[in-house]
Formats: structure tokens, sequence, C-alpha cells
């Protein structure tokens, strides 16, 4: 006996569905457009429980299957779907358009400082060049463990909150340091670093200080709060940025 | 190239830092920033108090004010302090500005060379005038010279 669905689609009704729409900033150097970025706008039904990334599959889906983007989890983990929404940094597979007043256009751009290769698919190969650039892998030294490396539940809540960044660059591309020329090392490096530095675990924290005390390093925050404005996850990241300034202080002198 | 075939990009050039600077010199720059601020706060406001307030305030400036001050000392590495810390401060400052502003490395180059320029002419220039200062300038009308000039 096959499985019967007891209530049809009608109940689909229930959620209050509206007209939404979304001004997308297309680049796409093979169109006729060629290396000018051009704003498309799409109107689509959506409900209230739909998200941007919602919206962005109904168009790519049902209204103009080139628009291209990044998602792959899309519940908010893999850090892929980061774009400017409405001027702001947003994952979006975390923004329900009913919390973006959809009564406007939405805008939907690529997140700014890294070069677009299409429509909102932006090379992230610079932002991830930082990122290994502090060595993001636990250094150790001496003789390994026979086993566990054994830590408190307070040096693990030293440093749990930067263990949270999915490396989704809404943070890096969000700061304004970062959009001039992209040779700041960027908040998603330093909090990844961070993480790191402050792990009783890990003996590499000289390394990364020397690495981060550089002349694009912690120094070039200007503590504008962007980042922690932009971060998904609720990182506090300009907190971490000046935690790690305050190790190379304390290091100095 | 076979006919035909569509003509790709070169492989882009991997993204690399333009050089690694790996000195305490950034370090030590944003301490003196917040160092030299709390002390030029005393500086500046004791400067205005005793100009502005002190006595008959602002009215009591004229040149003898002036160089009657800087016969002592103390007046001398006051405002000596005061010049070169609001000068380094600030010359700093504009520095982290045009490296956050400035897209061009030659835009960048002009706009530091000039503000180094700058630095240095007011930082020379103000030290001579605090040092090599004449209060008593010979045939003076001796009604605008300082108390110092007739003992």
């Amino acid at each position: 006996m096959t499985a019967t669905l007891e209530n049809p689609a009608t109940e689909v009704g229930t959620v209050p569905s509206f007209e939404v729409t979304l001004r997308v900033r297309r680049y796409s150097p093979e169109s006729e457009h060629g290396e000018e970025s051009t704003w498309d706008e799409f109107t689509v039904t959506a409900h209230g429980t739909d998200r941007v990334l919602d919206a962005l599959h109904k168009i790519k889906w049902e209204h103009d299957g080139s628009l291209t983007f990044r998602r792959s989890c899309a519940h908010g983990v893999c850090g892929s779907d980061a774009m400017r929404i409405n001027g702001r940094n947003r994952l979006a597979c975390k923004t329900l358009l009913k919390d973006v007043n959809p009564d406007k256009p939405i805008t939907v751009e690529p997140i700014k400082g890294l070069p677009v290769i299409k429509d909102l698919v932006v090379d992230m190969e610079p932002f991830f060049a930082s990122y290994r650039e502090i060595m993001p892998f636990l250094i150790t030294s001496g003789n390994e463990p026979s086993k566990e490396r054994i830590q408190s539940a307070e040096q693990r809540e030293r440093f749990d909150d930067t263990t949270k960044c999915i490396l989704c660059a809404a943070c890096t591309s969000s700061c304004p340091v970062f959009w001039t020329d992209g040779q700041y090392f960027g908040p998603a490096a330093i909090v990844n670093a961070h993480r790191f530095i402050f792990d009783s675990r890990d003996d590499g924290a000289t390394q990364r200080l020397e690495i981060l005390n550089d002349k694009e390093g912690v120094w070039r925050c200007r503590t504008t709060f962007n980042c922690t404005e932009a971060c998904p996850r609720g990182i506090e990241i300009t907190k971490a940025i000046q935690e790690v300034k305050r190790a190379m202080i304390r290091r100095a002198f | 190239m076979a006919a035909g075939t569509p003509d790709l990009a070169a492989p882009r050039e991997a993204y690399r830092r333009k050089k690694s600077t790996r000195t305490n010199y950034e370090l030590y720059g944003w301490v003196f920033m917040r160092a030299s601020g709390v002390v030029l706060l005393v500086l500046i406001f004791g400067h205005l108090f005793v100009n502005l307030m002190v006595g008959d305030g602002v009215h009591a400036i004229d040149f003898a004010f002036v160089g009657g001050k800087w016969t002592s000392p103390f007046w001398q590495v006051w405002d000596l302090l005061m010049l070169w810390l609001a000068m380094i401060h600030g010359t700093n400052g504009v520095r982290t500005i045009i490296n956050d502003y400035a897209e061009r490395d030659t835009t960048r180059l002009v706009l530091k060379l000039a503000l180094y320029l700058a630095f240095t002419i007011v930082v020379v220039a103000g030290t001579l005038v605090i040092f090599t200062f004449s209060p008593c300038p010979v045939g003076a009308d001796p009604s605008l010279l300082p108390s110092v000039c007739f003992s």
C-alpha cells in the first residue's frame, strides 16, 4: 500500500503570499553587455516563509535560467551564498523576504571587494589566500601525546565565539579598508587566527601574531564594526580583532 | 592554436600580498596614537586655559605675553612637546587615511611625499621659532615688550 498525501497542496494558501520585486545586479562578459554590469528586475510570487534564496531559485528556475549564484546547503551552514542584499552583506538563505521590506524592490548584488566572475559569483581566491596565510591548523611542539589533548571547559570557552566562522566572506567584503586595495588580511582571517591563538592546545600563537603584525594585518582595522554587523553567525568580530591587537601589544612590551 | 577552439584567457596570476612587512612599525604607530592623544589632551587644554582663562584671559594676549612666556624654559618645553606630538599624531593620522583611501600606488606616493614635506616644514620652522625667538628686539617700542627686557 502506498502512502497517500492526507492534505493536498491546497493548504499552501494558508501562508500569505505576495508579489516581490528583486533588482539583481547582473554581470556576464559573454553577453551583449560585455564588461558592463546591469540591473535586472524580476517580480515573483513569494510566501511569508520564503527567504531571498527562495526568490532567487524561483527566478532561476522559472524566469531566467542564466542567473548565476552560489549556494550549497541553503541553510546557513556552508557559507556559499553571502551577497549584498539591500546594501548589507547577508546570507540569502538566512534572510526572510518579509524582513527586508518586500514592498520596495529588493536589491541583490555580489559582495564587494572581490572580483566578480558572473552575476552574484565572485572570485574567493584572495579571501582564501589570506585565510591560508594565518595557518588555520593546529601547530604543536614537543612529543605527540599518546592520548587526547585535554582542555578544560573554560579554556574552550576562551575561543568559542571564533570557532563559529563559516568562511562566507560577508565580514571581509563589508570592510571599507578591504575595499580599497584588497591587501588587508580582512576580518575573517583574523577571526580564524584568533581561534588558534587563544586555543590552549596550540603552540603557534607567536607565528600567527607575527603574521598579523604585518602592515596589512590587524593594525589596519579601524573598528568600524561593519564586520560584526555583517556576520551571519553573530561572531563578535571586532572584539576578536581587538583581542589579537592586545595580545600583540603584550608581546611587544 | 587550432582553428575553432575558443580563445581562453591565460591563467590568472595567483593572488599575492604585495610584500610582507613584519616589523613592529604599525604596532608602535598604533600605541603612539593612543599615548600621544592622551598627552595632547592635557597639553592643549592646559595651553588654552593658561592663554584664554587665567588673569585677563584672551585680552592679555599680545607680543609681550607670548614673548614673556617663551623666556621660560617650562613653556618652551610645553610648546615644543605640543608642536611635535601634534604634528606626529596628525601626520600619522593622515598617513593612515591615505593608506585607506588612495587606491593607486602613485597617488599614494605623491600624497605621502606632500604630507611628509609639509610635516618637515612646519616642525622645523616651529622648533626654530621656539628656540631662537627674541623677546626683546632692538629698537622696538618699549611699551610692547615683556617685563623681562627691563630687569
